[in-house]
């Protein structure tokens, strides 16, 4: 245990470190699950098999990574599992209702009798929309500190929206990789709608935290830190921009890069994470309880860290392994 | 009521809804690898046949199970807050490597065990099926450590009020999870026989003649038949774990007040806390102490023996244990009696399927969820049997719960139990008309449409 010196120092940072990166995989990975789910309303019934077809093989095992958050939570920090959990309460209970309707109707629009497919379509929807939302509920409040004021609610409920239309923006950006035809040019046309939501949700969560937490504030607009982060907001800018040109001339002849909006999405995804995660350390709880009271006994969370080093590899490898055999366009979805 | 037992219910009623899944994909899944390795060794299309109807009652049971499973999950810390403050250090670990070696390892490979089979090669695809299978089994490995150890804690102290591990090998091999673990695995076992036997006799009662359907009746109801004897055994060395770890439950289960000898069985009765005897009892003389001590004079232990002093209960409600009980061996001897005749009818003259009398095939098609009401009977058993605890002389469920307001648990929970009740008729609404559709000879693999269309090319601004 004393191998990077004192356990009760590194060991939380190390599973910090884990939850930060199951989350933001979580919220990639599913985020385009759900902003497929999202989008349904504006596909026709056949552009429909064809977008459950894209994440039909991958969205069991990206879910997964939530549960692999939670039962990092959890584990490592199980008091703050506690505190975090019972404020949020409402949006948890509405989120796992939305997860289960998204879930289920994956295999009941395909397996219950042909009349009662749109009803599932409904549900897949619904079940999207609300754990989408609930998501953006949950991010505004845990910025705002768990408090529940006129103004934190307002926040959230502008956070859910943010989310939600991020969501539905790496979506659509999901669907030009992997979809052709006239599919493929309207998730362009959907991407060009969403990239709004995108830009308006990084910026409200870059201006708010800073405004409401003196803390953060001086964490960013201090000197030299305001220089060393500069190229955070900067590279994002830039994203936005290539993405914003890269829009307006997909699709592509020969489908060159088709990969690019969606790779794209995923960087801004991941610096937006960094600036948040730089934000809140060494606070697990927001300006109450930092990673270092809340965590587990380090016999626990050793033996647990003993596990992760074997195992986590091997599950990036087979999920590697997964992407790769259902590489390319989606075009059917068959048991055979 | 109280958040107390409005949480005890919530969470009472997702568990119960989730097992239901879980319980059919563990065995499920070894039942598709033995199917799809029938196929490879023999070539024969029916046992693909059998293969494509099950895995998508598979597919659709694993997904009820995800969902449901996640809600567990994050009830731990809104509902129950205590108990991974409490016994965090040993729950999280388990709870963790659950997560770690078998969900991802089901979730990941579940997509090219459904989607895969034309995609990657044949040995890659039973690979999957095996993994998935494999990994569904770790899962209830895990769960089952961790639901045994809250029965039977072992392994760790407790330092101001919080328990520290000092021995993870007792911890996970701890007195009763082998007993559990065998228990369980044989239920799932059981209940995916009596699945696969009871759809497909609704299938041969419309008239399906299908080689895969004759296999699956058959895999089905020899299973059976070979799993209920072993279960019935491995229930009885349960027990008598359970009466030296946890007598007061099994005092409850026997429905007996008074410690001492000569205790008989009770077959039915109603047990009436108030007066603390059973009325309109119906038993068998020295039966209890004969099944559990083996001998006619044994000692069995009476409920008494838990009230203290000042009059507080320490035994768990006695009527919910004691029917429970009842209809897990009731619905156990039922499976005995059906699957034991069957095999029995299948086997004179060779006559197979044919030889399965009609009232048999009517009797079994309900029988298809008999796994689900045993399997449900037999955890309330255990699970209310562990009351007031939570973790057996460690933790109350009392002590365990989340602040939260009674009206808000409320509200909740009927949005759950709302859900639940039509995902469940829609459940096995679909099973049924996935029978009625092969039966018909319908095609059974659910094809989306081929994308007709060529790709569009956009000339370059």
């Amino acid at each position: 245990m004393y191998l990077f010196g004192d356990p009760e120092t590194w060991l939380p940072l190390a599973f910090a470190g884990l939850l930060g990166a199951s989350i933001l995989i979580y919220v990639v990975l599913d985020g385009f699950d759900l902003g497929v789910g999202v989008l349904f309303p504006f596909a026709e019934p056949e552009e429909k098999d064809r977008m459950v077809a894209s994440i039909g093989p991958f969205w069991d095992a990206n879910e997964t990574w939530l549960v692999l958050a939670i039962g990092i939570l959890l584990v490592a920090f199980p008091t703050a599992h506690g505190t975090i959990l019972t404020a949020l309460y409402l949006p948890v209970a509405i989120m796992l209702i939305g997860l289960i309707l998204r879930g289920v109707s994956f295999e009941f629009r395909v397996k219950a009798p042909a009349q009662y497919k749109k009803s599932w379509d409904n549900a897949f929807y619904i079940g999207s929309m609300m754990t989408s939302l609930s998501q953006g509920y949950m991010l505004g409040m845990y910025i705002m500190g768990l408090q529940v004021t006129a103004f934190t609610l307002a926040f959230s409920a502008i956070t859910a929206v943010f989310l939600t239309v991020a969501y539905s923006f790496i979506g659509a950006t999901w669907l030009i990789l992997k979809t052709d035809g006239a599919l493929q040019q309207k998730a362009v046309e959907w991407s060009k709608g969403g990239i709004w939501g995108l830009v308006l949700g990084l910026g409200a969560v870059s201006l708010a935290s800073p405004w409401v937490s003196p803390r953060i504030f001086d964490k960013w607009f201090s000197i030299p830190e305001f220089f060393l982060l500069l190229p955070l907001p900067l590279m994002s800018g830039a994203l936005i921009v290539l993405l914003w040109i890269a829009l307006r001339r997909l699709p592509t002849s020969d489908d060159s890069f088709a990969w690019f909006p969606f790779a794209a999405t995923i960087v801004l995804f991941i610096l937006g994470f960094f600036g948040m995660a730089y934000s809140f350390y060494p606070f697990i709880v927001p300006e109450q309880l930092t990673i270092y009271e809340a965590a587990s006994a380090p016999e626990s969370l050793f033996i647990i860290l003993i596990g992760t080093v074997f195992v986590l590899p091997m599950i990036l490898g087979y999920t590697a392994l997964a992407y790769t055999v259902f590489r390319g366009k989606a075009t059917t979805l068959s048991y055979d | 009521m109280d958040t107390l037992i409005l949480s005890r219910i919530q969470f009472g009623a997702n568990i119960s809804f989730h097992i239901l899944f879980p319980t059919i994909t563990i065995a499920l899944g070894w039942v598709l690898l033995f199917f799809k390795l029938r196929f490879s060794r023999t070539g024969d299309q029916k046992w693909i046949e059998a293969y494509r109807f099950w895995v998508k009652v598979f597919a659709l049971s694993f997904a009820m199970g995800v969902v449901s499973g996640i809600t567990m999950s994050f009830q731990f810390g809104t509902n129950w807050p205590g108990f991974m403050e409490s016994v965090g250090n040993i729950a999280g670990p388990l709870l963790a490597y659950e997560v770690m070696t078998a969900f991802f390892l089901e979730a990941v490979f579940l997509g090219i065990m459904l989607f895969g089979m034309s995609k990657v090669p044949s040995w890659l695809h039973t690979l999957s099926t095996f993994l998935v299978a494999f990994g569904t089994t770790m899962s209830a490995f895990w769960i089952l450590v961790l639901n045994s150890w809250m029965h039977t804690p072992a392994g760790f102290e407790m330092r101001d009020g919080v328990a520290y591990a000092t021995d993870w090998f007792a911890i996970i091999f701890n007195p009763s999870m082998p007993y559990r673990l065998v228990h369980m695995l044989l239920a799932s076992g059981l209940t995916v026989a009596f699945l696969l036997a009871g759809l497909s006799a609704f299938r041969w009662l419309i008239g399906d003649r299908s080689n895969g359907m004759r296999a699956t009746i058959k895999t089905g109801l020899t299973l059976g038949a070979v799993l209920i004897p072993l279960q019935i055994l491995a229930g009885d060395f349960h027990g008598l774990n359970t009466l030296e770890h946890q007598p007061q439950k099994v005092a409850a289960m026997e429905g007996n007040w008074e410690t001492g000898p000569n205790v008989p069985l009770v077959l039915f009765g109603i047990p009436n806390e108030e007066t603390r005897s059973t009325d309109y009892e119906i038993s068998i003389p020295n039966g209890a102490s004969l099944i559990l001590t083996h001998k006619a004079d044994g000692i069995v232990p009476g409920l008494n023996d838990f009230v203290l002093e000042d009059g507080t209960v320490k035994h768990p409600p006695v009527a919910p244990v004691f029917y429970s009980f009842r209809i897990m061996v009731g619905v156990g001897m039922t499976m005995l009696l059906l699957s034991w005749s069957a095999v029995f009818f299948m086997a004179r003259k060779r006559r197979g399927v044919e030889g399965l009398p009609k009232p048999l095939l009517y009797a079994l098609v309900p029988m298809a969820f008999s796994g689900w009401v045993a399997t449900l009977a037999g955890w309330y058993t255990t699970e209310i049997g562990r009351q007031p605890w939570l973790v057996q002389g460690v933790l109350t469920t009392e002590a365990a719960v989340a602040d939260v307001p009674a009206p808000l648990v409320a509200s909740t929970l009927i949005a759950y139990l709302t859900i639940y009740a039509a995902l469940l008729f829609a459940y096995i609404g679909v099973l049924f008309y996935l029978a009625r559709k092969a039966a018909k000879g319908e095609p059974i693999k659910p094809r989306l449409p081929v994308s007709k269309e060529a790709p569009v090319t956009v000339a370059a601004e």
